[in-house]
């Protein structure tokens, strides 16, 4: 099993807002080995900042807490995994549907899950109530 | 961010120069309304041209900022705004009440950069 990726990478940091920005371009730096276009990265930079976001409002609701990534690289695509240890999501479907949002009054959009579901080639989501939510993305890069 | 304030036509030009997430949208938030409030504009233009990353918390800070300009009887555009951008706000669907516009269609604004 340990074989099966070309490369790995994890990462942990704080829920903290300003990390938003460190964790996309870190993931995007990690993601550049597999020589992605310009449209392939913005597109993982996007999916991950929209998975750390709803980590930071939702699963901690802005409160101290760890967020953990791992990246796999194979041949020709990403694996990314992020992990809160936050409350979880109750509805996953509600969740994913377009516009809903559970914190209207935050001015929030409710496209983070269209987002990422667009963007990326496959996206799954685990979550247990009380426990925390991991999101596991998946891009093809196109050789 | 910094603005540009045409009185005669009582248009507000906002240059966007930071990446928009929900890190940076709070501030930007604050910012903007306190511009749209200082001029009550007719008005608004969102330059996009600094604006490398945009996630959706762009998409709810525009519609925030819409609802308010609205209310004044305001219109609102956006200018210069790259291709990512464009891919999140097509996926929203706002583009058809808040136009991307062209440089040329913007005269008022010639006259005073």
């Amino acid at each position: 099993m340990k074989n099966a990726y070309k490369n790995e990478m994890k990462l942990e940091f704080s829920s903290k807002s300003n990390n938003e920005a460190f964790a996309r371009v870190t993931v995007a730096a990690f993601a550049s080995q597999l020589d992605p276009t310009i449209e392939e990265l913005a597109d993982i930079k996007t999916a991950v900042s929209e998975a750390v976001t709803n980590s930071i409002i939702h699963g901690y609701e802005e409160k101290e807490g760890n967020i953990k990534i791992i990246c796999k690289l194979s041949e020709n695509s990403i694996e990314i995994e992020i992990i809160d240890n936050g409350k979880g999501i109750e509805n996953i479907e509600e969740a994913k549907k377009p516009l809903y949002t559970s914190k209207p009054n935050l001015e929030r959009s409710g496209m983070g899950f269209t987002i990422m579901e667009s963007f990326m080639d496959e996206v799954h989501i685990e979550s247990v109530v009380g426990l925390g939510t991991k999101i596991t993305m998946k891009k093809v890069i196109k050789m | 961010m910094d603005v540009i304030y045409k009185k005669e036509d009582k248009l507000l030009r906002i240059n966007i120069t930071e990446e928009i997430d929900h890190h940076s949208v709070e501030k930007l938030r604050q910012k903007i309304d306190y511009e749209i409030e200082a001029h009550m504009p007719k008005e608004v233009i969102f330059d996009f041209k600094g604006v490398n990353f945009m996630d959706s918390a762009g998409i709810g800070m525009i519609i925030g900022r819409y609802k308010i300009i609205s209310m004044l009887n305001g219109e609102v555009k956006l200018i210069n705004v790259n291709r990512f951008v464009k891919k999140i706000f097509e996926m929203a669907g706002i583009l058809k009440i808040i136009p991307i516009i062209e440089e040329e269609g913007v005269k008022k604004y010639e006259k005073c950069v």
